[in-house]
């Protein structure tokens, strides 16, 4: 039904434009002088026809289903709700929705059988509906756009400001993005924290989530306090500085300084190959390389290593942010104006001599904007640390323990059964909420101190 | 030259002067070493990476199939109960018909060799044409994983056997088949033309693939034109004021929000507030578009500023409007730089996983989604839930599920650089 629904409006948008444009042509035969080109004639009117329409259609659909779901569930016989939590009420509603597609797995009682039933009835009356109120935008706009041909209509100005209107609208997604992170993170966090006291959150000690979700589960009582969560994170992000910020800056440095045209030009895209690699295959290497290799090297000097070592984890999220700290690097080191670098080697210092006390000096702000963008890169990635990391939160900061991150644990947390009203499942959020505060904090700051530097060169 | 210093000049070639200068060139050496080092490092651990993927990888791109001569007897199959018959007595007969010497022992084991799917494949043939009952079928099916690792040699014969996931006597059998040549390695296709299945002999990226595929279109069809009208905006129409400066600064931040929080965007409200499908390559799609947005109108903004002013002005000139420069002059010739900007940010959003996971696309799906509303994996959420899974058969087709999303990688970016080199204009 909404594919029709499309082609019907696409339809009508190429109808408004040869309407209209044929209008402004017949005008134009007959000898007048049109303000605007006929074009912009047509383009009004398919804009018109179009972006009501359209915007009409989006609406529609996203609150279609939520609406027939809801009205259903309202409908159901009264007393077949009672005692359910919203999980089994879910798990029903999707049960209705299937039979309702055809999908009929065994024989289910009869009232969810019409149920089924009224809810196919209703969607295709709403697709009916939706239709027709479609047609009706459509016909209004092109008897108002087909009304307004003139001489003297000046078409484009109402074209143009049309495409301003909806260029606007494209960058306020942006804005409506953020917004839309936020106010989810905030609302689910916030009955979080109707559950869980938010001291409790911050200074607790304890990260034990495993609460029973039905009454007949054996599980832990539950305990949610992030701290050792976030030194978990803490301690991987630290490893993987530790190895990385070395490595890239001296890459940078030596890419920067000594190497020869040739060796740059080769030596850069295989560093961008680093930085194309999706986090997931990283994941999967250090599970498959990085963590047995590390248990190996630790038997033979009688290291007890754990099978899902911080370092493992550390290093393998090292290896992605190579890349990242070295183009920073080069490009912090390499705004350094060239009179600065021809200064200190007029007066005889050697080029490492240029680069570590001249050079790298000046640069220092722009490389460490750099660093602090991948500490909050580090602190945010997931894929590799929800493969190699572990999924207890224990409170340590041995690199060769299994520590546990904020993502690995959103992730196990949301993943499967998730009800949107028991404090596991919201707990996701609050941390979630956490992490995109400590990486907005970081990369505000990361991004005031690059820019400061550089306006102090431009 | 030596003229000009006399009397107290410096004696540059004084032994401590000399050494001086022979510690500061050192310094020059380790510094120059140092930098090489690390930098071979990064390369030394790109080669590892990739060269160990594809040692594990490579072998899932082949695998061990069966010839099996099924006699399909009238007495186990009625014509008029086709789909209802014993198809693994079936297979039993045609274990035993081959080997007429084999104990009940050793029959039993040899009915586990080919894989679970066999007796399907025997069935399918019988229900197409049922006229074959009565007559023997020959059908090459896959063998079962853990047999597949044996023909490859992953599978340590000297291992003891109570370690070994084969007992001798399921190798014997084994060997038995290979020496009657029933045995054969061919390529393995349905790691591409099959979906996903509990068996690694027939698991597949078909499903994954157009998942994928799925989200990148809708990834695409959003991010696309609501980039390239906001860059248009920002960068050509924008006034100077608070409201350019707040979408300004967002765009910039949005490009570091970690990938999992818009997971949790979209959980919450995609799949929570309007109640979309969970496990959806749309909802997937409108996800990765969120991301992708900043990536493509930073790129779009960048490829707008590379046009020189002349052009606006020539246009402006003869008479154009400001929307004419924009959309009939400046616009077409960003494109190129568009397009790699593009291309490069829906290469990113191929590979993004952690997103995907929250909107539940880690579901095991048997079947490839029909349309972009259906529960589907994605290739990356595939290779998660492979990397996850315990049978041994996994960790190899994992590597191939990786190799192949590279492959697609470098296939998107290849094209970027092409379309770079290909067209963009130095002005």
């Amino acid at each position: 039904m909404a594919g029709w629904a499309f082609l019907l409006l696409a339809a009508a948008t190429v109808f408004a434009y040869a309407l209209n444009r044929r209008a402004a042509d017949a005008l134009r035969e007959d000898g007048r002088r049109l303000h605007s080109l006929p074009g912009f004639h047509g383009g009004y009117a398919a804009l018109l026809v179009l972006v009501p329409g359209f915007l009409f259609l989006c609406l529609w659909l996203v609150f279609q289903s939520a609406f027939i779901n809801r009205s259903v569930m309202a409908g159901l016989p009264p007393g077949t709700l009672d005692g359910l939590d919203s999980g089994a009420v879910q798990l029903l509603q999707s049960e209705i929705i299937s039979i309702s597609r055809g999908q009929v797995f065994g024989t289910p009682e009869p009232w969810k059988l019409e149920a089924a039933t009224r809810m196919s009835e209703m969607r295709s009356t709403a697709g009916w509906v939706m239709i027709a109120l479609l047609a009706l935008i459509a016909l209004g706009a092109i008897l108002y756009a087909r009304s307004r041909v003139s001489a003297a209509f000046r078409a484009r100005q109402g074209f143009e400001r049309i495409v301003h209107g909806i260029m606007v609208a494209c960058s306020v997604v942006a804005i409506l993005t953020t917004f839309g992170i936020v106010a989810s993170l905030l609302f689910e966090s916030l009955q979080f924290f109707r559950m869980v006291p938010v001291n409790e959150f911050l200074f607790g000690l304890n990260w034990e989530p495993q609460i029973p979700i039905r009454a007949d589960q054996v599980a832990g009582t539950g305990a949610f306090g992030w701290v050792p969560v976030f030194v978990g994170t803490l301690v991987i992000t630290v490893i993987a500085l530790f190895v990385s910020v070395p490595i890239g800056l001296f890459s940078a440095i030596y890419l920067n300084e000594f190497a020869s045209d040739r060796f740059r030009a080769f030596a850069k895209p295989v560093l961008e190959i680093l930085a194309g690699v999706p986090t997931v295959v990283y994941g999967f290497f250090a599970v498959l390389v990085v963590a047995p290799a590390l248990r190996n090297a630790g038997a033979e000097v009688g290291l007890p290593i754990s099978p899902n070592t911080a370092l493992a984890a550390g290093s393998v999220m090292a290896i992605m942010l190579i890349p990242f700290i070295s183009s920073f690097s080069d490009d912090a080191l390499g705004a350094v104006p060239q009179s600065l670098r021809d200064g200190s080697l007029a007066l005889g210092a050697t080029r490492s001599e240029t680069v570590l006390k001249v050079l790298f000096p000046a640069a220092i702000p722009g490389i460490v904007g750099g660093i602090l963008l991948a500490v909050s890169r580090a602190i945010g990635e997931t894929m590799i640390v929800v493969m190699a990391a572990g999924l207890i939160a224990t409170l340590t900061i041995n690199p060769l323990d299994s520590v546990t991150t904020v993502t690995v644990q959103i992730v196990t947390l949301l993943i499967g059964d998730t009800s949107f009203d028991n404090p596991k499942t919201l707990a996701a959020f609050a941390l979630g909420l956490m992490l995109f505060l400590v990486t907005l904090g970081i990369n505000v700051l990361a991004l005031r101190i690059v820019r400061k530097y550089r306006e102090l060169y431009d | 030259m030596t003229d000009i210093s006399t009397g107290t000049a410096q004696d540059w070639n004084a032994p401590e002067v000399r050494s001086n200068l022979r510690r500061r060139h050192r310094g020059e050496r380790w510094l120059r070493g140092i930098g090489l080092a690390a930098i071979l490092t990064a390369f030394a651990v790109l080669v590892i990476l990739l060269g160990s993927l594809t040692a594990s990888g490579y072998k899932a791109f082949s695998q061990t199939f069966i010839t099996l001569d099924v006699p399909v007897s009238a007495d186990r199959v009625k014509p008029d109960r086709i789909a209802a018959a014993n198809w693994r007595g079936v297979m039993q007969d045609a274990v035993a018909a081959m080997f007429p010497d084999a104990t009940d022992a050793e029959r039993k084991v040899l009915a586990a060799i080919p894989s679970s799917v066999a007796q399907f494949a025997v069935r399918d043939r019988v229900l197409a044409d049922p006229a074959l009952i009565g007559q023997t079928v020959t059908v090459s099916v896959p063998v079962s994983d853990p047999f597949d690792q044996l023909h490859k040699g992953l599978i340590d014969r000297a291992t003891p056997e109570e370690n070994r996931r084969l007992k001798d006597a399921e190798i014997a059998a084994f060997d038995r088949l290979v020496e009657a040549g029933k045995v054969a390695l061919r390529p393995n296709w349905a790691l591409v033309t099959s979906a996903d299945s509990r068996f690694p002999e027939l698991a597949g990226l078909r499903g994954a693939l157009i998942g994928s595929f799925y989200a990148l279109l809708t990834c695409f069809v959003i991010s696309f034109p609501i980039g390239i009208g906001a860059a248009i905006y920002l960068e050509e129409f924008a006034p100077k004021n608070r409201l350019s400066d707040l979408i300004e600064i967002n765009i910039n931040n949005l490009a570091a929000v970690p990938s999992v929080v818009f997971g949790l965007l979209g959980l919450a409200v995609f799949l929570g507030w309007f109640g979309l499908p969970r496990s959806a390559p749309f909802v997937g799609g409108l996800v990765l578009a969120l991301m992708t947005l900043p990536t493509i109108i930073i790129a779009t903004r960048a490829a707008l500023k590379a046009v020189p002013p002349s052009i606006r002005e020539a246009a402006l000139g003869i008479g154009a409007s400001r929307q004419q420069v924009v959309f009939q002059h400046v616009l077409p010739l960003a494109m190129p730089g568009i397009l790699t900007g593009t291309i490069i940010g829906l290469a990113q959003a191929l590979g993004e996983t952690a997103p995907l996971l929250l909107i539940g696309m880690n579901a095991f799906i048997t079947a490839a989604p029909a349309t972009p509303f259906d529960a589907a994996t994605a290739l990356p959420t595939q290779i998660f839930i492979w990397a996850d899974s315990p049978e041994r058969g996994f960790v190899s087709r994992t590597s191939a599920a990786i190799l192949v999303l590279l492959g697609f990688l470098i296939l998107m970016n290849g094209l970027a650089i092409f379309l770079r080199n290909r067209f963009e204009r130095r002005w």
